[in-house]
This record gives C-alpha cells, structure tokens and sequence, in this order.
C-alpha cells in the first residue's frame, strides 16, 4: 500500500502573548483555525476532519476541552481526534493528521494545537506533587538543566554559547510579527547578566509562558493543485519515545531523537542533513538545546554542535539557519509550540515565512521534543512534490 | 429510528487495507486498586495481549495508548505507563487524550499507511482516587456549564428524562436492560458486577438521581484494556480467525446538552453509516452505553432490535473502567469473533457526556456474517 502525497496548504497562528485575557479558549483556537483556513481559501465545509493536540488538560483546568472546542472548530457532524504526548504534541498531532491524509482516509484535514497557560501556573504545572515525584525539581528548567550541565561538561563548551542562542532567537523573533517575545533593547550582554534560574539556565535563556495557538490545512495531491498558494509537500515524518527514566539512558542526546531523525531522513532521501537541509525550526525551550540538537539531528558531530553556534552557522544569514522565527524562546504556547515548529517549517518551504523568510529555502526540518526528552515527532517538507 | 440511514459522507473508512483485532486482554476490573499504581495495572494486561501473539514489544511497527490526566490526578499520567510497554529500544509511538478505542483508530490509520503492519494499542483508567462523577463535570463547557458542576449521572438522567417524556422507554425498560446486562456478565470472568435481581425489586429501589436508579447506572471501576491489530498477511499469521476491521468511523456533536436533542444520536448513525454498519445483519454489538437509557438511544440510532444481542459481556454496566470501556467493546467485539461465536459484531465507543461523541466499527470474521 502506498502512501499519498501530503501538502501544508494552510498555515494559521495567533499574536502569542502572555494573556489572552480578550478570548476564551475556544476563541483564541478558533482564530489560529480562520487564518489557516483563509491562507487556504477553504471554507469549513472543505475540512472532513479535525485533529487537535494540546499539553496536559491542567495548564487550562478542562479535561478533554476537544469536548467543548467541537462547535469552535466547526466540527460538528465530523471525526474529531484529541492527541497529546506531551511537548512533542504539536508536532505529533499535525503527523496523526497527515496520517488521515496518506491513508486516504480524508481528503482534506484541519489539524490545531493550543495552549492558554495563562489560565494556570505552568511551571507548577509541570512540578508533579509527591507521590508521583520527589519534591527535587521546580518546572521544566529544573529537570532539564543538569542534564544542559551534562553537556557542557561533556563537550567543554565555553559557558557563553547559550547566551548566543538566546540572543540570536530573540533577535529573530523581532522579524516574526506573531512571536511573543519582542525585545528590542536586548543584548547579548543584557542575555548575559539575567539572572541565574536553574544553574546553568538564566532568565534570558528561557522560554516565555504564552497563550498562543497554531492551525494547519492538510490536503493531497488534488487540494494542493487546486492551492492559491504554494504548498509545502510532507516528505518525511516520524514519532519515537522512551521511557523517561532507565539506567544507561543518554539525557543528552536520546536514542529515540536520533532514531526519529534517522527515520524522517530516510523517508526523504536524505543522507546529509547539514547540506541538504535550508533551515531547521526546532525545539529549543532552553537556549542550550540548540547545539544539543544540533548533535542529535545529525548537523554536527558529537561534541561539535556548540561550534557551529560559536561560528554562527545557525545565525539568520548562517549556512543552516535555526529557528528564524525566533522558536520556543520568543513564543510558548506549550502544546501548540510544536506546531508553530512544523508550520514554520512549511512557511519556509512556500515561501512565505515574511521578514524571516530563508532565501530560496527548498528543503526544511520541523522538530518537537517532550517529557523527559523522550517524545519525538518531525517532519521534513519541501517545495517540491515528493519524487518529482 | 424514522430518518433513513445517511450515506457516508467522504471517507475512506471502508476502503484500503485489510486490518484485524488479533488479540485482547483486559484487567479484571475491581472499584478501587489501591496498591497498584497505573503502570502496574497496564503491565499484567500488555504482557497478556504480547503473549497470546508471541510478539515484543520491540516488534511492534506502532504503539498507541488512550488515558487521561484528570482521573489519574497529574500532568503527564501517560509517561509512566509507557514504563509498562518497555520502550527501549525506541519505539514509534502516540497517545491520546481519549478512550482507548481512539488510540485505537489512530492505530488503524497508521495501517493505513503502510509504515506500520502491526500495533499495540492499549489504555487505562483508575477511576477510584477521586470522586469520578464530580471529576466529569471538567469536562464540560468551563465557562457556562463547568461552573455549575452538573455532574455525569445528572446529565444521563435529563438524558433519560427526555427519553421517557418522548414515550421512547420507561422505568421498567430501564431496568430490564439492566438485568439483562449484569446477567449477561455471570459469563465474563473480567467483568465487576455479575447477576442482578429481578425488575421488580429494582424498581422498588430509591432514585439515584431521578428518572436513574443504582442499577441505571455503571459502576466506578479501576481496569486496563489492550489491543493487538496486524494487516494482511501478518493478521492471518498471528490468529487463525482474525477479526477483520470492515469499516471504522467516528464523529461528535455538538457539546452544549442544550442544543441537542439527546434522545438522538445522529453522529452514532453518521459513523455507522460510514463504517457500513446497515450492509448487512449483525451478530451482536458491543455497545458503550454507560448508563441504561444511553443503550436504548444507541438502539436507535443503529437500528438494532432485540433479535441481535447487545453487550453479550455485560457491557459497561457490568464494569466500566473510563478511558479504556469503549477500547473494551472493540475487544469484546472481536473476542466474539476470534471464538467463532460471532461472524459480524458492531462495536461502539463513546466520550462526552450524553454520547457527545461516538465511534463505531464493524468486524468480521473471514467467512463474513451469520457465523
């Protein structure tokens, strides 16, 4: 059986900010829905089927809001499918939808992922009471930064680097009108100086709390050719996982990322991501990640990702440009942050990525990771039909 | 029901791969597993459903589960089950926020693709740390409907109401599915509540919420469900009378109870409709119909009458683990089905509340219907 072609047709997000006090959830989902829709020219009686993802349903105090979103997303009468796997979710929910598409089991696919943290404390959110976990961590930053302390060791990379990372995302993120972040008088000295959250993490290399959602139309071969706008073809996409504690487990570059990685490269006829890649939208919560990942995607080898970040490779005018939206340091939406990711990606490969576009960007990654780095999900898309 | 039955609308819900339920397992389910944590209460059942097809865990081409953050009291509930899958090696993996028989659906078109020939599906739910009927109001609407806290068994009695006002059943009715159901589940050893007492001495019991007795409504239960699918080739090398998924669909409606008329359930004949359930005579259906009244919508909707048996394992009024009971009727389904007892059998799931939502599937077995 033969998969078919799957194209982004349509790309819609929302101003992420820190409250979104002036819309319910289901406002604020179903304004990410309107403008993908719009960016398709497809009505709601055009879409055959919604997937929606999002983080845990504690983040907004509504268990399973799918239930109650169904109106909002024009979804009444049709399939509805609700995924989460964590901080990987946007990314997985826009694969399950691709799935419905490539199985041709629907023609065309609306796929949305949301977060409104300000209706909670994520950071707390994210603390998981005894008895489920000793009272060691406070919030995402205190789980993941020994394991940034694991790298840095490990590496001997210069303290500096993610000051780098954090100063060139939120840069970027001045160039992308929805970005959360918008920080003009920043600078890498100012990045520098901020004060010191999870040793080694500072406030400026952290990502922010926002209220923010993502939508995208998925179609095939006959919805694309029938797209005012060009598409973005899906030529690889893959989800792996792993348990989230085990003796012998890499917390600094999880087998399952670069299983994952491995998989969507073969799917796309990839043999050397550094050459063959324009541009990666990846997940970077904490500015350390990007030359964690860099390693862990197969850009650099091990222990030579914070060197193509010291050389600047990852700049926006850099040979593999990473995250020119400014990514999850200047906008996070958690469950929809994933999303922002693919679509990203897709807006680099149509073109249409505005005053951060890539220049002539073919071929581009979306990355999502989450738990305890141990979910998984990317996709690779190009301008180009897959095969042609 | 009056309306005919609706074409499918576009879906190729029937078409494509050969897929088949090759193995189930579930726990015995029980009120309240206090000494067991979630992971321990999926394990026994994983290694169940691994074991009747000789498959590891590291040979399955996809895994999906269904649970929820809500009943289990934390964020992230899921991570630690995926501790009772083993994995490691990696493996290629989803979830959902949703019964499992959505995780399962989301298996099914993973087959569909081709990037899979084999899934595990499995979901669970430990209903008993809080108050289960009080943690439902959640879900609801969180700004008009949440903030009253109108809770799941006073939603399925207005749900009941308006069917007796509609003269669509009565009282007695209820009940009588009720015997009919818990006596059913004598004969399934997984099943929570097995025997009842007879309608009239039912009917002589106090309301629980009005039109609703005790016995309209199912019991809290802890319990864990596990599926194996396989396509094609691989299907008919792991069983020998695989339970062929003819068609597989699922819609929801509109969430406000208001706006619905809740003796109906057009997204159930939408999705039966689609999933070709009125092709041809049924053997049985599994139906997830928490509550008495909700069996005689579904009824309905599905054009069942009483010549084919429905809920043969006692349904969920025998045991209704939430999260994984809708993944339990497609196992049930398919059990029928792999014992040569059943040739065509409908399975159902539902989620929301007043079947807000439902999925529907129809299996068979290879020599197709009437055994």
């Amino acid at each position: 059986m033969s998969k078919q072609p799957v194209a982004v047709v349509g790309v819609g997000q929302t101003k992420h900010v820190a409250a979104r006090q002036d819309v319910s959830i289901a406002g604020l989902v179903r304004e990410a829905a309107v403008r993908a829709l719009a960016d398709a020219e497809l009505g709601w009686a055009d879409i055959d089927a919604v997937v929606i993802g999002k983080a845990p349903d504690f983040f907004e105090g509504v268990m399973m809001p799918e239930l109650y979103l169904a109106e909002a997303l024009g979804a009444v009468g049709k399939p509805m499918l609700r995924v989460h796997t964590a901080g990987s979710v946007g990314g997985s929910t826009a694969l399950v939808a691709a799935n419905l598409v490539a199985a041709g089991v629907h023609g065309t696919v609306l796929t949305v992922a949301f977060e409104k943290q300000s209706e909670s404390n994520a950071m707390w959110g994210l603390s998981l009471p005894i008895p489920f976990q000793q009272p060691l961590t406070a919030g995402a930053g205190g789980f993941f930064a020994p394991h940034v302390r694991a790298y840095m060791r490990r590496t001997g990379a210069p303290d500096t680097v993610g000051s780098l990372v954090a100063f060139k995302d939120r840069r970027n993120a001045l160039k992308n009108p929805y970005a959360h972040l918008h920080e003009h008088d920043l600078t890498l000295e100012r990045v520098q100086s901020s004060p010191m959250l999870w040793d080694p993490i500072r406030y400026s290399e952290t990502c922010p709390s926002s209220d923010g959602a993502c939508a995208l139309v998925l179609t095939g071969a006959r919805g694309a050719a029938r797209a005012p706008r060009p598409p973005a073809w899906v030529h690889g996409g893959a989800m792996r996982s792993e348990p989230t504690i085990f003796a012998g487990k890499d917390y600094v570059s999880p087998q399952a990322g670069r299983d994952c990685a491995a998989d969507v490269y073969r799917q796309a006829g990839v043999t050397d991501p550094r050459r063959q890649l324009d541009v990666v939208e990846m997940y970077v919560p904490f500015s350390w990640y990007e030359p964690m990942w860099l390693e862990n995607l197969g850009f650099a080898d091990q222990g030579e990702g914070w060197k193509l970040v010291e050389a600047g490779v990852t700049e926006l005018d850099g040979d593999l440009p990473v995250n020119p939206s400014g990514g999850v340091l200047s906008s996070n939406p958690i469950g929809a942050s994933g999303m922002i990711r693919f679509a990203e990606a897709a807006l680099q490969v149509r073109g249409l990525a505005g005053e951060h576009q890539i220049d002539g960007a073919r071929r581009a990654l979306g990355h999502a990771y989450g738990g305890g780095a141990q979910f998984f999900s990317m996709w690779l898309v190009g301008s180009d039909r897959p095969g042609s | 029901m009056s309306s005919p039955a609706p074409s499918p609308v576009h879906s190729g819900a029937r078409s494509g791969r050969d897929v088949a339920v090759v193995a189930f397992a579930q726990s015995s389910h029980t009120r309240r597993t206090d000494q067991l944590s979630e992971v321990e209460l999926v394990m026994p059942v994983l290694h169940d459903v691994l074991k009747q097809t000789g498959l590891t865990a590291n040979r399955i081409g996809f895994t999906c589960s269904g649970s929820s953050d809500y009943l289990a009291g934390r964020a992230f509930s899921f991570t630690m089950a995926l501790d009772g899958v083993g994995a490691w090696p990696p493996i290629s993996e989803s979830h959902v926020e949703m019964d499992g028989a959505w995780a399962l659906y989301e298996a099914w078109v993973k087959l569909q693709t081709g990037e899979a020939d084999t899934a595990l599906v499995y979901s669970y739910g430990k209903s008993s740390p809080g108050s289960v009927r009080d943690v439902l109001t959640r879900q609801l609407d969180p700004y008009t409907l949440a903030p009253l806290w109108p809770d799941s068994i006073a939603l399925a009695a207005l749900q009941a109401q308006a069917l007796i006002d509609a003269g669509l059943t009565d009282e007695r009715g209820l009940a009588r599915t009720a015997v009919r159901s818990r006596r059913a589940a004598t004969a399934n050893p997984h099943a929570q509540l097995r025997g009842s007492a007879d309608v009239e001495d039912l009917l002589r019991r106090p309301y629980e919420v009005e039109p609703l007795r005790r016995h309209d409504c199912p019991p809290i239960s802890d319990g864990a469900a596990a599926v194996i699918l396989a396509a094609g080739d691989a299907a008919r090398a792991l069983h020998a009378n695989p339970a062929w998924i003819r068609g597989i669909d699922h819609r929801i409606e509109a969430h406000q109870p208001g706006v619905r008329d809740l003796t109906e359930s057009p997204s159930t004949r939408l999705a039966a409709a689609a999933a070709g359930a009125f092709d041809a005579p049924l053997d049985a259906a599994e139906l997830h119909a928490p509550f008495t009244a909700q069996e005689i919508v579904l009824r309905r909707a599905l054009d069942l009458d009483d010549r084919v048996p429905v809920n043969p394992s006692g349904g969920p009024l025998a045991a209704n683990p939430v999260m994984a009971a809708g993944l339990i009727r497609l196992g049930e389904a398919a059990a029928l089905i792999h014992r040569g007892e059943a040739g065509r059998v409908l399975a159902h799931a539902t989620s929301g509340p007043c079947l807000q939502q439902n999925l529907v599937a129809v299996l068979e077995s290879s020599a197709g219907g009437t055994r």
